[in-house]
């Protein structure tokens, strides 16, 4: 059964210079215990479909279900149960821990807001997580700027477990990590979801990092679905060109300086091309691709395509 | 273009020369003894995280070294010339002209109320005596030279109207006016796309044939190094640690820090899946061996022993190119040979 379930939903922002659609029309289900990666380059509209999913940004339309209730319409008085089930650990982990506060406050404060139990409870739990993350106890009284990325990134993560959550967004987790930490911080993830059960929605640029860390994933393209698959065969048998010139830009070793799989640069989301977004970029582009916009087909069961030619 | 003259460096020479380079802010050194050549038309890259140093090494090349920062000891030699002490005026005519150099926030690096043709005119002009009106063309060539469609138009236009990566190549246009021999390229795909940082690097590579210049890649990706550099220079908390190429670095990783990285790091071409089994984990962190003597990487090195903590270890300089910093590793090598002998 889904934990999530995200039917057609649209986030369109309404700015000066004209509409943007950041997130067009997307579809996606997360099972209990699964991780889905959310691959794609900037302005594809991945990280505002984290934020529409946990309502932290209002969609224009579409739904989200998640255990069963539609989340969708709820006031938001009415969101702190799911708001609780629900959380999000974000790229930054400069940016996004308050340096005023200490770390025990950072941690305690959720539980607080969501009225989970007395002073004594919160305690137990706040320094049970921030050993589980691999901090020791004293780490709690010490503010954010103690700390290196890498540790930060282990409080981000404890803030968003500390309530227990079902399911985990996990936005560029490990973008802004160096490479030495980010294995440590993938692998503490990793440990977290066989421990306490998670569903992931992991949010990532590094398809080498997606193809690890995540069961099924979705390529995203100027606010659109373009591809969906399990991991093992979206690697195996990638159907889109833009996922295959994704692939081949991927800096790799054993391709000797070779010349660049794709043309063109990204158009901005605010001036999206018509029929298949992708077409002026696209190598095998034909007369139907600038026209009409390829709807997802279903191969295999499981592996969803939107491509004329595919 | 004008080429300086060389005629006065011995043939063979590199074309730059770092040597034991140290370089301190305040107490702290940053850069704790880096050597290493680059040589004529090839791809050096410098790779390693942040605080290895590599950009206040690439900094100290150019002579941008930020106030505070100094040069301890040791030297940079460009075309068989110490260019650490030079006076400001010479230090600006090498700075731009024999050594461009492109960083990695385009953004910030260009001037926001000035067209992007005046900015690279300006640049030529710098260093060429041009009119204003044959630097214009100039630029215009250039543009058409990083592949910038449509120049005469683009040339009027301001920074923001383009995307990053054609600001890069705005930058890049910069960078190589002037027909550097050596173009400093510090992180120039860090802030751009995937499919974008692959056409800015088949770029620069192709303006190193066209140009034939070398490039000093400057590098956190160990997959950028290995497609695109012909020898490494691996760094970790201010020293070179491994060098060699990039054959020898993914197929026989010889330094602890360099194979733990490799190690660690999830790879396109890998299957390695999260239901297999954990990444390999290098512990700690690059802190991990503040105020404490001996080799940095000891306290997150699984192999270190007493002479790991007693004194840095010596650069080794083993077959070809390669050489390392690590006493653990020298011995199983001497080892290796041993036996084959």
């Amino acid at each position: 059964m889904s934990l999530l379930s995200v039917a057609d939903l649209s986030t369109h922002f309404r700015l000066p210079s004209g509409a943007l659609r950041a997130v067009d029309g997307v579809s996606l289900d997360v099972g209990v215990g699964e991780t889905l990666g959310i691959v794609g380059e900037s302005g594809c509209g991945k990280s505002t479909l984290g934020k529409t999913i946990l309502r932290l940004v209002e969609p224009t339309t579409g739904s989200i279900r998640f255990a069963g209730e539609d989340v969708t319409g709820l006031p938001p008085r009415r969101l702190g149960a799911f708001r609780r089930r629900a959380q999000m650990v974000f790229q930054d982990p400069f940016a996004s821990l308050n340096p005023r506060h200490s770390i025990r406050k950072i941690l305690t404060d959720p539980l607080i807001v969501h009225g989970i139990g007395n002073r004594r409870e919160r305690a137990r739990r706040v320094e049970d997580i921030v050993q589980r993350v691999g901090l020791d106890l004293a780490a709690l009284d010490r503010y954010p700027h103690e700390f290196s990325g890498g540790q930060r990134q282990r409080i981000g993560i404890a803030r968003a477990l500390v309530l227990e959550p079902d399911l985990v967004i996990c936005d560029e987790p490990v973008s802004a990590l160096d490479l030495s930490i980010q294995a440590q911080t993938l692998n503490l993830l990793g440990r977290m979801k066989a421990d306490l059960n998670l569903s992931y929605i992991f949010i990532s640029h590094d398809l080498s990092v997606v193809r690890y860390f995540t069961d099924r994933v979705l390529v995203m393209y100027l606010g659109r679905v373009v591809e969906s698959a399990p991991t093992r065969t979206l690697w195996s048998m990638p159907r889109h060109p833009y996922t295959r010139a994704l692939m081949a830009s991927v800096p790799d070793p054993a391709r000797r300086r070779h010349v660049a799989p794709i043309k063109g640069d990204l158009p901005s989301p605010q001036n999206i091309p018509g029929g298949c977004r992708f077409h002026p970029r696209c190598p095998l582009a034909t007369d139907i691709c600038a026209r009409v916009e390829p709807p997802l087909r279903t191969f295999d069961g499981d592996h969803s395509v939107a491509c004329h030619h595919a | 273009m004008t080429r300086p003259d060389h005629a006065s460096r011995p043939s063979g020479a590199p074309l730059l020369a770092v040597d034991d380079l140290r370089i301190a802010f305040g107490a702290r050194e940053a850069v704790q003894g880096v050597g290493f050549e680059v040589r004529e038309g090839e791809t050096l890259a410098l790779v390693g995280e942040s605080g290895s140093g590599k950009s206040v090494t690439a900094l100290t090349i150019m002579s941008l070294l930020p106030p505070g920062g100094r040069i301890v000891q040791g030297s940079v030699c460009f075309e068989g010339r110490e260019i650490t002490a030079l006076p400001p005026r010479e230090s600006r005519r090498i700075r731009g002209g024999s050594i461009g150099m492109v960083f990695q926030e385009p953004m910030t690096c260009l001037n926001p109320v000035m067209t992007i043709g005046d900015q690279i005119a300006e640049a030529v002009r710098q260093h060429q005596p041009l009119s204003r009106k044959a630097a214009c063309a100039r630029a215009i060539e250039l543009l058409d030279l990083v592949r910038i469609p449509d120049p005469h138009r683009r040339a009027g236009d301001y920074p923001h109207k383009l995307s990053g990566g054609m600001r890069q190549r705005v930058m890049i246009a910069i960078a190589v006016a002037c027909g550097p021999r050596l173009l400093i390229a510090d992180e120039p795909t860090t802030a751009l796309d995937a499919t974008i940082q692959s056409q800015v690097l088949d770029l620069i590579d192709r303006l190193r044939r066209e140009l034939s210049m070398a490039v000093l890649l400057i590098t956190h990706d160990l997959g950028i190094v290995g497609q695109w550099a012909d020898r490494v220079v691996v760094m970790y908390a201010g020293r070179d640690v491994e060098q060699g190429t990039p054959a020898d670095l993914f197929s026989n990783p010889l330094h602890p820090y360099t194979r733990g990285l490799l190690a660690a790091s999830p790879r396109l071409d890998d299957s390695h899946h999260y239901s297999d089994g954990p990444l390999v984990e290098i512990p700690g962190s690059i802190r991990s061996a503040e105020g404490e003597q001996g080799c940095a990487f000891a306290p997150r090195c699984a192999h270190a022993d007493f002479r790991c903590r007693e004194a840095v270890p010596a650069v080794q300089f083993l077959s070809g190119d390669r050489q390392v910093a690590c006493p653990i590793v020298i011995q199983e090598e001497h080892r290796v040979a041993a036996v084959r002998r």
